[in-house]
């Protein structure tokens, strides 16, 4: 078995590879490193294979193929209650016949430790999670919001390095969720646990991930710090997933000085940064986010390429507007403007030109 | 609203009182809700309740002593008055005089006139046997009889003259007894009318009872670990694997009791398809076939195999809805998969194990059918000797008497586990 190659990796998955039916692969040549106290998002659609990643590093799905390593050790062949990995459950899977005391106890009683320890523990952690008068509770006794702190507490009261959670605030309204985003990182950050953090909801993963991994069909499109990952997507897939996107469909005209020339399908030409294209002729997807597009004529780049746009939509969202322009055929465009005093509304049915720097406009794969 | 209009009851905007309005408003689908349910109460009342308490009310009240009721015309004559009137003047422990003597001829002259010495002879028979043919005689040769009567009826038949005889039918003289129930117990009461033990040879329905209650634990312990992980097994599997399962549970189910019997007995009996197999495959000798059947082992192994869809069900329906994440989560807590199972799981299939316990121990207590069938002589239960009791010799007093018995313990049991389970916490699907 080959050495770790990573000196500071903690959690590595190597050509990994998982199908349940040996017909199908779901997870697709998987390869991962996590660094020590990171704190890492699996992002992405249902279907994924997101969830089957946290599954095999949790130890309840084999890998079909490649190494998963912890801490430079491989754990295809460990049991679960081995691996010493804090879990939290999508529906948090606390023990409905037992207190939240005994939840949080039930840890430390099968790994053996005495009784005055695990006492001391469990207050610490419910202290931790600011739950700490709750003790004696059912869990059916507890609001949802509730619930996950407990679940989260029961799975650092045995102090686990690493930290495993399944779309753990799925189930809570959004107030409640983004309280406990916070917290999360917070606690996470704090303790110094390294954290793999699974959702589909992409705002979750952009405020709380020191790095994120986009999965789709089965492999990791982009792994990157949120900032990156939103400004410089690396394929339309990313570009579509992450945030709010507008595309263009064209063909690359020319390819230089770092500059796309491309011509969209109704002919105007204009200019990209080549992100995933190579050569004139290829076709190519254009993504431009909708807070990029501008259309005062004075804020533009001297000789920027413009396109004709018709409004077709104003709508007031309070701290943004947001207008809906036909482009190029496309009606979907999107334009995102900030709410100032200086700031135009537009009037559905007004002929405008729209533009943008070369380097917000993204030629990706088609 | 003000501090006094809120310690005032709530009223209505035309000033009745809310509770008042309330309950006119309800009324009307109360009552529709009830006449709903009417034609199943009628049902129950007529076809359930009212039996079972005729029956309860037979096991402590038998007139075949004391009443004549003419089976064509209906008439009811009391019988036995003139001795009923003795036993009245004297008190329990007298020696039957003269007197006494005078009063038995005059009610056996008068059960001859109605041609009910077999009747009344048959009541004081299920408590003294042989008592039947004294009455019968008596009667026949009762206007032949002079005074002295003592002489003349010990002439007869110097039975007559048995303490215990007397006891008896002091009891029956009156229609209320206890005697039934305490024969049902392996009691009776001796010449003093004290409670004693019957002879040992003729105790036979405590030991019943306990072999009952001892088959039924068993068959619902045997139940349990055969149902158990059938369950859990229907629970887990995929739905197309699950539903195949399924229905080779319920298989048996949809089979006639009678036919699973039976086919039990030709599995079973020693030149059986079990025993043959295991004398030709070399592991039994010829000669020593196994006795399977008509012995506490058919009826243990035929009940068990009957009564199993009874623990699966609720079991099931306990198990459908439990989690995987929570034998996921102990896992991943550190916890091995038996102390998972042990801590996590178990615990949480308790209410379904209560329900098919419950149900399976309550079903195999009055089980008739299969014991009398593939039981044999100690393969019997005590259902089996009410039926006796009913079809056979015709003590109905005495049925009654010990199925009120089992009645009274299944209550007991019932309330014990309410007490220690919580009777909510029970679920059958």
């Amino acid at each position: 078995m080959a050495a770790s190659q990573n000196e500071d990796a903690f959690v590595e998955f190597e050509r990994v590879q998982k199908s349940y039916d040996g017909e199908t692969l779901v997870v697709k040549d998987l390869n991962l490193t996590m660094p020590k106290g990171e704190f890492l998002t699996m992002l992405g659609p249902s279907g994924s294979g997101k969830t089957t990643c946290l599954m095999m590093l949790a130890g309840f799905e084999t890998a079909t193929h490649g190494d998963i390593r912890l801490n430079g050790r491989p754990i295809n062949n460990i049991p679960p209650h081995k691996r010493g990995i804090g879990m939290v459950f999508q529906n948090y899977a606390l023990f409905p016949h037992m207190t939240i005391e005994e939840n949080l106890s039930f840890p430390l009683e099968v790994r053996n430790i005495g009784k005055s320890d695990r006492e001391a523990k469990v207050k610490r952690a419910l202290d931790m999670v600011e739950m700490g008068a709750f003790g004696k509770r059912r869990p059916a006794q507890l609001s949802g919001g509730q619930q996950q702190r407990i679940a989260l507490a029961r799975a650092l009261v045995f102090e686990p390095e690493l930290v495993l959670m399944d779309e753990p605030l799925g189930a809570l309204d959004k107030q409640l969720r983004e309280k406990m985003q916070f917290e999360i990182t917070d606690l996470a950050h704090r303790l110094g646990i390294t954290t793999v953090y699974v959702t589909h909801d992409q705002t979750e993963a952009l405020t709380m991930s020191d790095r994120v991994a986009v999965f789709d069909d089965g492999r990791i499109q982009q792994l990157d710090a949120p900032d990156t990952l939103y400004e410089e997507p690396q394929n339309s897939f990313v570009a579509q997933f992450i945030g709010e996107n507008n595309t263009l469909e064209g063909t690359v005209k020319e390819i230089r000085d770092g500059i796309a020339l491309v011509q969209l399908d109704d002919g105007e030409l204009i200019d990209c940064l080549p992100v995933n294209v190579s050569k004139p002729g290829e076709r190519t997807r254009v993504s431009i986010r909708p807070e990029r597009v501008e259309f005062n004529k004075e804020r533009l780049q001297a000789g920027a390429h413009t396109l004709k746009a018709e409004v077709m939509e104003f709508i007031y969202m309070g701290d943004i507007f947001r207008t809906r322009l036909k482009v190029a055929g496309n009606d979907e465009f999107v334009v995102k403007t900030r709410n100032a005093p200086d700031q135009v509304r537009l009037k559905p049915g007004e002929q405008i030109e729209i533009g943008w720097l070369p380097q917000d406009c993204r030629a990706l794969d088609a | 609203m003000s501090d006094a209009a809120a310690n005032q009851p709530l009223k209505t905007a035309d000033g009745i009182p809310l509770k008042a309005s309330l309950a006119r408003a309800e009324s009307r689908a109360r009552r529709k809700a009830f006449l709903l349910v009417l034609p199943l109460l009628a049902f129950i009342l007529i076809t359930f309740i009212a039996p079972i308490g005729q029956m309860l009310h037979q096991s402590f009240y038998n007139e075949g002593f004391t009443v004549r009721e003419d089976v064509v015309s209906g008439k009811r004559t009391p019988i036995m008055v003139n001795l009923k009137q003795w036993f009245d003047e004297n008190p329990q422990g007298s020696e039957p005089d003269e007197a006494a003597y005078a009063a038995l001829a005059a009610d056996l002259l008068h059960l001859q006139e109605l041609r009910a010495a077999g009747s009344a002879g048959t009541r004081i028979n299920y408590e003294r046997s042989g008592s039947r043919s004294m009455f019968t005689k008596g009667a026949r040769n009762a206007k032949k009889l002079e005074p002295p009567y003592k002489e003349a009826i010990l002439d007869l038949d110097d039975e007559w003259s048995d303490p215990e005889l007397w006891q008896v039918m002091r009891d029956a003289s009156s229609g209320y007894t206890i005697n039934f129930y305490l024969a049902a117990l392996d009691r009776a009461k001796n010449a003093d009318g004290e409670i004693v033990m019957v002879d040992p040879e003729r105790q036979v329905y405590v030991k019943l009872f306990i072999r009952t209650l001892v088959l039924s634990l068993l068959i619902t312990f045997l139940t349990f670990i055969l149902g158990y992980p059938i369950a859990h097994l229907l629970a887990t599997l995929p739905l197309r694997y699950s539903n195949l399962l399924m229905i080779l549970v319920l298989l048996p189910f949809w089979t006639s009791l009678l036919v699973r019997t039976t086919s039990w007995m030709v599995l079973l009996q020693s030149q059986g398809v079990v025993n043959d197999a295991l004398v030709a495959s070399g592991l039994l000798g010829d000669e020593n076939r196994l006795q399977m059947m008509y012995n506490q082992a058919g009826t243990v192994i035929a009940m068990t195999h009957i009564l199993l869809p009874f623990m699966v069900l609720p079991l099931y329906s306990v198990m459908r809805p439990i989690n995987p994440s929570y034998v996921r989560a102990a896992r991943s807590l550190g916890a091995t998969s038996f102390t998972a199972f042990r801590r996590v799981y178990f615990p949480q299939t308790i209410p379904g194990i209560g329900a098919g316990a419950l149900l399976v121990f309550i079903l195999s207590v009055g089980y008739y059918i299969t014991p009398a069938l593939v039981g044999g002589a100690d393969g019997q239960l005590i259902s089996n000797l009410i039926a006796f009791h009913m079809q056979k010799s015709l003590n109905w007093s005495l049925a009654a008497a010990l199925a009120a018995l089992l009645l009274g313990g299944i209550l007991i049991l019932y309330w014990l586990y309410d007490r220690l389970v919580g009777i909510d916490n029970l679920k059958l699907g």
